[in-house]
């Protein structure tokens, strides 16, 4: 046999061994070649009358196998693509991702007995091989060892028979979480569930493997049999399955609004694949995978998700040329919300942290909210006292100044005042060394603005955290005028020290991700000016894909802010406030009813003694004539498209300013900085993939002359459209060749 | 196109739908037999002259299976010639069997037939026959199913009837179905049910419960709760934006009940009356179906009125009589409000909330209520409607001859 990934061989006793070990790689992924090689390796095992039995495991320390080739599914779908409206085409990208579930039935149907010795973690088809083994024995002593699939994570469905086995091991209802979610399990939650027959230690997996075989010589898969059925059943056969099939359909609409088409694809391949026999079931699940990853959904989530999520975060964006920035010791400046949790990412990250602030009780406090994160931690059994002890022993609360003179960054993160700031700059100046880099945390501030309070500008940055800190992994980094490609370089090394993902951007108000994400608030106040009832206003912006509706995020953020911002920026395009009917309201809110947001337990909704929202306020009906209280199908795809197209027209016009300049930023950023509707891949993807550029134009332009000209395309969107150009074509991701994801 | 007739109607009392009922004894057959046998001998009529029996039936697995319609033709000892067929249009089905009925006599392929229904909840459960529409993703998904209650309490959301509203509706559904007993109004049409022996095992709907009032309904907990936390609220509001929250009120005691029972009425033309020296009851004047938005569900019975009204030439002042099934408070409530109908001419005799709702039984049923009450109140004109599962609407308008 000419095996590329496998190695093959047969002991004494008549078991073959084939271990997956593919050259060149760190980790197995199933290439063509390793699929080619499972064919193979059935048909040897199958008539060879001295195999008695097969083992499959991996060559590799680090895991067993981590699902398909992504790029290499990728290509041969987009190969495919192009003509697959005509029947011949389709058969033929039938048959290519067929492959694998092809290959996994023949191992699976070999005639011989089959176990998967799993020493290590086993995800996407990895885990879907092992599905196909008679026998699964799983290492107890790997703390990396995790099963799953984690497929409909980036758009798609398992195409190996995950679908199709898991339920038919564990039912419908067991698998569903590992299905939707993409949840992966542990080996003893393997063993409780029936996923893996058996735990052993790395060191005896294999012989635990042969024994096995040795003592089941006749071992086939349980539906095979004559007499298997589904545990727990099958719909419209079994009331439970039914119920549980029927609920089903409602969580996904329930957790993705129906936006998602992997976990539609996923239900219904379970739902049709049951109730044949699992050949068939493979089949369908094909068909499945193959329309899912066809779609614009799945093609941004893996480009976006997946493939730029994991560049980024390896610093794909760092400009070459510049040393390393070893990152020890950084000071945080300004103890509050803020400053704690960079404080407390930090020290997580093995960061000695300085947590500077005007009075020592302050910095204290500032400290206590890392306390608090870790004593849950503890508490929850999620992390030991030792660990949260050496995490809390990395942060020193003070207020002195001096204590900064030996740090390799310094973030300042105090309130969002130019004056303040400026002071804050002076101070951490006069201590710190001549090459260290100054980053200021603003969400909104220009930083060439605040650069010149700084004595060395080009080692000025902004670095704009999003919170809770602890739990967003974005940040954005803002390039001031005059701030060096090298402090770019080497703040982009501090953000992937405390693990977060980097996106750098040009200086402009609001930076790159407020800016855009105002417009998905702005745009809900419009329509609440036009009379549209706030329940569709709220739902509809959640039924696309953003995490709050327009108002609620008003609430968070603070109307009384928002109608400072409203009237400055007026102000700045000369024009009265007054006259804008959306002004008006807002003034009226804030003003007369003295409503101005969450903090104050009133705003556009009504809250609880939690702050958790109750209801919108009816009192709006007083000031807004609600005319528009019915939400037609029609009337819900427009107030969408608005939602989404206004934010898009906004990165649109950031790429043309220069604000950003890669569209793998500007996605990541989009999807990570503000939830921009995930299912897209973000808002770029959305306009290349979801609409093309020429499609987008117009529909824009049909908003443009029916809501006004906030949704008029700029020249750059009209120049790509005539060019019949992408984004990700004109700002191609640097250091990247174009993708065909 | 010939008058079609109603010539008779009749129907058994409605046991429990539980273990504990007085017909889970008898076999649904044996229900839609007795119903059979008692129009054609209280008629005398012979049943070679019937072409085709109708029989809705909305649970057709088990024994309700293999087209129980024929197969209570043959056990009734009906004319073998007459041939049978069961349908379902849901809980329209009994009327729907009638409207099928009656075409086939206006277009003269049947001289008489036979529009009924049975449905035995308590032996052949409400949804053991499964269904695409529910369990389906492609179908559920891009239909946004959700469970009946849960449309029934996104009407009285949308509409905005409260608890209140609901069971005070229900409180009264009770009494006038009490008063109807109590009065004899619906001993022109009732079959008492007889036992394997021969003896009468029930008379009387059993499920009613006259003592019914606001306080005791309002101890029970709302039944969709349940269904709406597990993610039909969100599938309700992912169709219906408007709606901010949704407010569960129904529950058992405003809600139709859950019983066994089955109904027939014979409808001819006029030769074949007459031939049969029978004295038509009522003159069919129209009927039809249509569909509607299928997540709400059971709005139909206003857009089918509004379309069948607009057929005849009529408006609703014309319609002395509606009879609505009670689905769900809130489905009567929101006919009364959308088509601006009175109360006092909105289910006189109470309905399914009092006295249950056989599924595919029903239809029959209180067609035959109306042409009952007809008469006895001496009036001229009736509509009888359903609402229905998956966003549909089936109506008939009669008068008395």
């Amino acid at each position: 046999m000419d095996l590329k990934a496998f190695t093959f061989d047969v002991d004494a006793d008549g078991i073959a061994v084939a271990i997956f070990d593919a050259p060149d790689q760190s980790m197995n992924t199933l290439t063509s070649d390793a699929i080619n090689d499972l064919s193979l390796i059935a048909k040897e095992v199958g008539k060879n009358d001295e195999i008695k039995g097969l083992v499959m495991t991996s060559g590799k320390p680090s895991g067993f196998c981590a699902g398909a080739d992504l790029g290499e599914m990728s290509k041969m779908l987009s190969s495919n693509a192009a003509s697959k409206d005509q029947e011949s085409a389709k058969k033929a990208i039938f048959e290519a991702a067929f492959a694998l579930n092809k290959a996994l039935r023949e191992i699976e149907a070999c005639g011989k007995p089959v176990a998967a010795a799993i020493n290590g973690l086993a995800l996407g088809g990895g885990f879907e091989m092992t599905l196909a083994c008679h026998y699964r024995v799983a290492a107890n002593d790997n703390p990396k060892l995790s099963l799953g699939l984690p497929e409909g994570k980036v758009g798609l469905i398992p195409g190996g028979g995950g679908t199709q086995r898991l339920p038919r091991i564990i039912g419908i209802q067991e698998a569903a979480p590992y299905l939707l979610q993409g949840k992966s399990m542990r080996p003893d939650k393997a063993l409780t569930l029936g996923v893996v027959h058996e735990l052993a230690p790395t060191s005896e997996l294999l012989q635990k493997a042969k024994d096995w075989l040795k003592a089941n010589p006749e071992a086939t898969a349980p539906w095979d049999g004559k007499s298997f059925k589904v545990p727990g059943g099958i719909p419209n056969q079994h009331p439970n399955a039914s119920q549980v099939m029927m609920l089903g359909n409602a969580m996904i609409i329930k957790e993705t609004k129906g936006n998602f088409p992997a976990q539609k694809a996923m239900l219904s391949a379970v739902y049709e694949g049951l109730q044949v026999p699992i050949d068939a079931g493979l089949r369908i699940e094909t068909r499945y995978f193959i329309n899912t990853a066809m779609t614009p959904e799945a093609r941004g989530m893996i480009r976006t998700l997946f493939q730029s999520m994991q560049e980024l975060s390896k610093g794909a964006s760092r400009p070459d040329g510049f040393a390393a920035n070893e990152i020890k010791k950084v000071a945080v400046i300004g103890a509050g919300l803020m400053g704690a949790g960079i404080a407390y990412v930090q020290a997580a990250a093995g960061v000695e942290t300085i947590l500077l602030d005007i009075d020592q009780s302050a910095a204290e406090k500032g400290k206590a909210y890392s306390k608090n994160i870790v004593e849950k931690a503890v508490s929850r059994g999620r992390m030991t006292q030792e660990k949260a002890d050496a995490l809390l022993a990395m942060i020193t609360p003070t207020t002195d100044y001096n204590t900064l003179s030996d740090c390799d960054l310094v973030v300042e993160a105090v309130f969002e005042n130019p004056e303040i700031k400026a002071k804050v700059t002076e101070q951490v100046e006069a201590v710190i060394g001549d090459n260290t880099i100054l980053g200021s945390n603003t969400s909104t501030l220009p930083i060439t603005g605040l650069a010149k309070a700084s004595k060395r500008p080009d080692k000025f940055i902004g670095i704009h955290f999003f919170s809770p800190v602890e739990r967003m992994g974005l940040v954005e980094i803002i390039l001031g005028e005059e701030t060096s490609q090298e402090t770019l370089a080497k703040t982009i090394d501090y953000v992937l020290k405390i693990r977060k993902t980097p996106v750098a951007v040009n200086d402009s108000r609001g930076f790159y991700t407020s800016r855009c994400f105002s417009t998905y608030t702005q745009e809900g106040m419009e329509m609440l000016s036009e009379g549209v009832a706030p329940a569709i206003i709220e739902n509809v912006g959640r039924g696309c894909g953003m995490p709050m509706g327009p108002l609620e995020v008003s609430d968070s953020v603070g109307l009384d802010t928002a109608l400072k911002i409203g009237r400055a920026t007026a102000a700045a395009a000369g024009q009265r406030a007054e006259d804008d009917p959306k002004a008006a309201l807002l003034a009226w809110i804030v003003e007369d009813q003295g409503r101005v947001g969450r903090k104050a337990g009133k705003g556009y909704y009504e809250y609880d003694e939690k702050n958790k929202p109750l209801r919108i306020w009816p009192g709006l009906s007083k000031q807004v004539e609600l005319k528009t209280t019915e939400c037609p199908p029609e009337l819900k795809e427009e107030l969408t498209k608005r939602f989404l197209f206004r934010q898009c027209i906004e990165v649109a016009r950031c790429f043309e300013e220069g604000v950003i300049t890669d569209a793998r930023d500007a996605d990541v950023g989009s999807i990570l900085a503000w939830g921009f509707a995930p299912y897209s891949g973000g808002c770029v993807s959305y306009m290349d993939l979801k609409w093309g550029i020429k499609a987008f134009v117009a529909e824009a332009d049909r908003l443009a002359d029916a809501y006004g000209e906030r949704f008029r395309p700029n020249r750059l969107l009209r120049d790509l459209a005539e060019k019949g150009e992408a984004f990700y074509k004109r700002f191609p991701p640097a250091a990247s060749e174009d993708r065909a994801a | 196109m010939t008058d079609a007739f109603i010539y008779d109607a009749v129907r058994t009392p409605r046991g429990k739908g539980k273990k504990n009922g007085s017909l889970h004894e008898i076999t649904s057959l044996e229900l839609a037999t007795q119903a059979l046998e008692a129009l054609r001998d209280r008629n005398n009529l012979d049943t070679s002259k019937v072409d085709d029996v109708i029989m809705g039936c909305v649970a057709p697995i088990g024994e309700q299976g293999s087209d129980i319609g024929r197969t209570a033709v043959l056990n009734a000892g009906y004319d073998e010639r007459v041939a049978g067929i069961q349908v379902d249009r849901f809980c329209a089905s009994g009327l729907e069997a009638c409207n099928i009925a009656a075409a086939k006599v206006m277009v003269g392929e049947a001289d008489f037939a036979i529009g009924s229904g049975v449905e035995a909840m308590s032996r052949v459960p409400m949804g053991s026959n499964g269904g695409a529409w529910p369990t389906d993703p492609r179908s559920a998904i891009r239909t946004r199913f959700v469970p009946q209650g849960v449309s029934a309490d996104l009407i009285a959301t949308k509409y905005g009837f409260s608890r209140e509203n609901c069971d005070s509706y229900a409180v009264e559904s009770q009494k006038r179905a009490a008063q109807a007993w109590s009065e004899g109004r619906f001993s022109k049409s009732i079959v008492p049910v007889k036992d394997q022996m021969g003896a009468t095992i029930l008379d009387r709907d059993e499920h009613m419960r006259p003592e019914a009032d606001m306080q005791s309904l309002g101890g029970l907990d709302p039944s969709f709760q349940f269904f709406g936390d597990m993610g039909f609220d969100d599938v309700a509001i992912s169709r219906y934006p408007e709606v901010e929250k949704m407010n569960h009120v129904h529950h058992a005691g405003n809600s139709s009940g859950i019983v066994d029972g089955a109904a027939a009425v014979l409808i001819g033309n006029k030769n074949a009356g007459d031939a049969a020296g029978l004295k038509p009851r009522a003159r069919i004047k129209g009927f039809c179906s249509i569909g509607s938005e299928p997540t709400i569900m059971l709005t139909g019975p206003v857009d089918v009125t509004q379309k069948l009204l607009k057929k005849l030439g009529m408006t609703t002042s014309d319609i002395d009589l509606f009879e609505l099934n009670e689905a769900f408070a809130a489905v009567v409530l929101r006919m009364m409000q959308a088509m601006d109908i009175p109360h006092d001419k909105m289910n006189v005799n109470g309905g399914a909330i009092a006295m249950g709702h056989p599924l595919g039984a029903t239809g029959a049923m209180i067609l035959g209520t109306m042409v009952d009450e007809l008469e006895r109140s001496d009036k001229e004109t009736a509509l009888v409607t359903l609402c229905i599962g998956a966003g549909m609407g089936t109506a008939m308008v009669i008068e008395r001859v």
